[in-house]
């Protein structure tokens, strides 16, 4: 079984401390994650709202490369990035001649061997986890899934479209005691941080608003848009509601790391916009 | 019935348009509102989506309804959430509607003025894709500037970004970009030339 790995942009980028602890969990378990040779963008939000074609085209291609390399599934850490991928074998495998139309455009056969995998899925199959945790991760957290990993159901056929349930079951594999809450699955905005930062500042201000609300101490993402949004975001957040909110938002790779014992800088926790530390007042463990 | 009538290029031929690109039959959504209800964008948008679906619905005798849905603010503010579809008792795919009706707003040249930020995004995103193949955020950032003219937004961010080590200055580039040229000129350009 081999398992290759694709980034995409924002791991490279805005999101590399995503990239960075997964590489380094990966390393501390051992296991390899050959990038997909040659990897090109999978056409995000841009090219299904502007082209179909495209949009079907642009993962097409990542997944063909993929296959050829003889990698059986391809983890794909981004939310976002694994939505296109998902959709496009989807509709490929579904349709032949729409299959036979795609693999014309990007001049590769497209068969769909190679499975689509998210990161909780990858993360979840690590045997005999428990026995490798050296600092609990003891802290109220608030999964956040997001919109991408669970929807459409149909397609993605992962946990439950709304108040999922896998990230929380990992969390508490790490010591964390997640909480239930309201916003697991509600949009933080998505693709608009830049084109509309208000509509952004408004729906991610009710996300944390109801997290801080619930006790969090720290929400939990698997995405970079996610990330992006309620973390270097949070001045535009803040401004809108005008309460300052402190909770830090960690990607379930560092939460994993830190509780493996691997140090702050490996995890990229210095790249974030609002400091990874914990209020004093109800730190029964030790801060980071 | 509905195909018989094409006089109108966006009038009665949209909703069968619609279920030819997507498989969506919106003659039967009972308008139960759900969709609206659950939308996180619903307040902002000109037509919740249960009331794009009625449009599409009424289009067939009404042209100018076919027209209201193509110039809607809504199809853009749309965010893909996919909340929608998830808890749609028809099961019908609304996010999937919402992507035919952008595509023929485009084509019709009928794109709301107010959406002119989130389409220059967009823009800027596959302008930055089709030479590099991947994201080069940087070139995207000042692509979008100018086409927006929102020069001063977010002037503290990138040197931000650049300090922790989020924005390169070089983009990464695939190394097949012959073929990432070919596919766009198969695609997005090919439409574009288009009348």
């Amino acid at each position: 079984m081999k398992t290759g790995f694709y980034p995409g942009c924002s791991m490279k980028g805005s999101a590399r401390e995503y990239s960075e602890s997964l590489l380094a969990v990966a390393a501390a378990l051992g296991r390899e994650l050959p990038e997909v040779p040659d990897w090109n963008c999978c056409g995000a939000t841009a090219a299904h709202n502007l082209d179909p074609d495209l949009s079907l085209a642009l993962p097409a291609r990542i997944l063909a490369a993929a296959e050829k390399d003889g990698m059986d599934e391809v983890l794909v850490p981004c939310a976002a990035c694994y939505s296109r991928l998902s959709v496009t074998r989807h509709e490929l495998l579904q349709d032949e001649t729409l299959r036979q139309r795609i693999s014309g455009l990007i001049e590769a056969d497209f068969r769909g061997a190679a499975r689509v995998l998210n990161i909780i899925e990858w993360l979840a199959a690590i045997p005999g986890l428990e026995s490798m945790i050296k600092a609990p991760f003891a802290r109220r957290v608030a999964c956040y899934y997001g919109c991408l990993l669970v929807r459409p159901a149909g397609v993605v056929n992962f946990d439950r479209p709304e108040d999922p349930q896998s990230m929380d079951l990992f969390m508490k594999k790490l010591g964390a005691e997640p909480l239930d809450w309201a916003f697991k699955t509600e949009c933080c905005g998505a693709g608009f941080s830049v084109s509309r930062t208000d509509l952004v500042a408004k729906l991610s201000g009710l996300i944390l608003e109801d997290a801080v609300a619930r006790g969090a101490e720290a929400v939990i993402v698997a995405c970079p848009m996610c990330h992006l949004n309620l973390d270097m975001r949070r001045p535009n957040i803040e401004k809108r509601s005008g309460q300052k909110y402190g909770i830090p938002v960690i990607y379930i790779t560092q939460a994993l790391g830190l509780a493996l014992g691997l140090p702050a800088k490996k995890l990229g926790l210095q790249r974030h916009k609002v400091a990874v530390k914990f209020p004093a007042a109800n730190a029964a463990a030790k801060d980071i | 019935m509905r195909s018989d009538n094409h006089a109108h290029p966006a009038g009665p031929a949209l909703a069968d348009r619609v279920l030819e690109k997507t498989g969506v039959d919106v003659a039967r959504c009972y308008q139960c509102g759900k969709c609206s209800a659950g939308c996180p964008l619903a307040a902002e948008m000109d037509f919740p989506p249960s009331q794009i679906m009625h449009l599409l619905q009424l289009a067939e005798g009404f042209p100018e309804y076919a027209e209201l849905a193509l110039r809607s603010h809504t199809i853009w503010l749309c965010l893909t959430c996919e909340i929608c579809y998830a808890r749609c008792p028809m099961e019908l795919d609304i996010p999937k509607v919402m992507d035919a009706l952008r595509h023929q707003s485009l084509a019709q040249k009928k794109v709301n003025p107010k959406a002119k930020d989130i389409l220059a995004f967009h823009r800027a995103f596959l302008d930055s894709l089709q030479y590099t193949g991947r994201l080069f955020e940087m070139g995207q950032i000042v692509d979008y500037k100018m086409r927006s003219r929102h020069f001063l937004q977010d002037m503290l961010q990138a040197p931000w970004m650049f300090l922790v080590g989020k924005l390169h200055l070089l983009p990464e580039r695939v190394r097949n970009r012959r073929l990432l040229g070919r596919i766009f000129a198969r695609t997005l350009k090919a439409k574009e030339k288009r009348p």
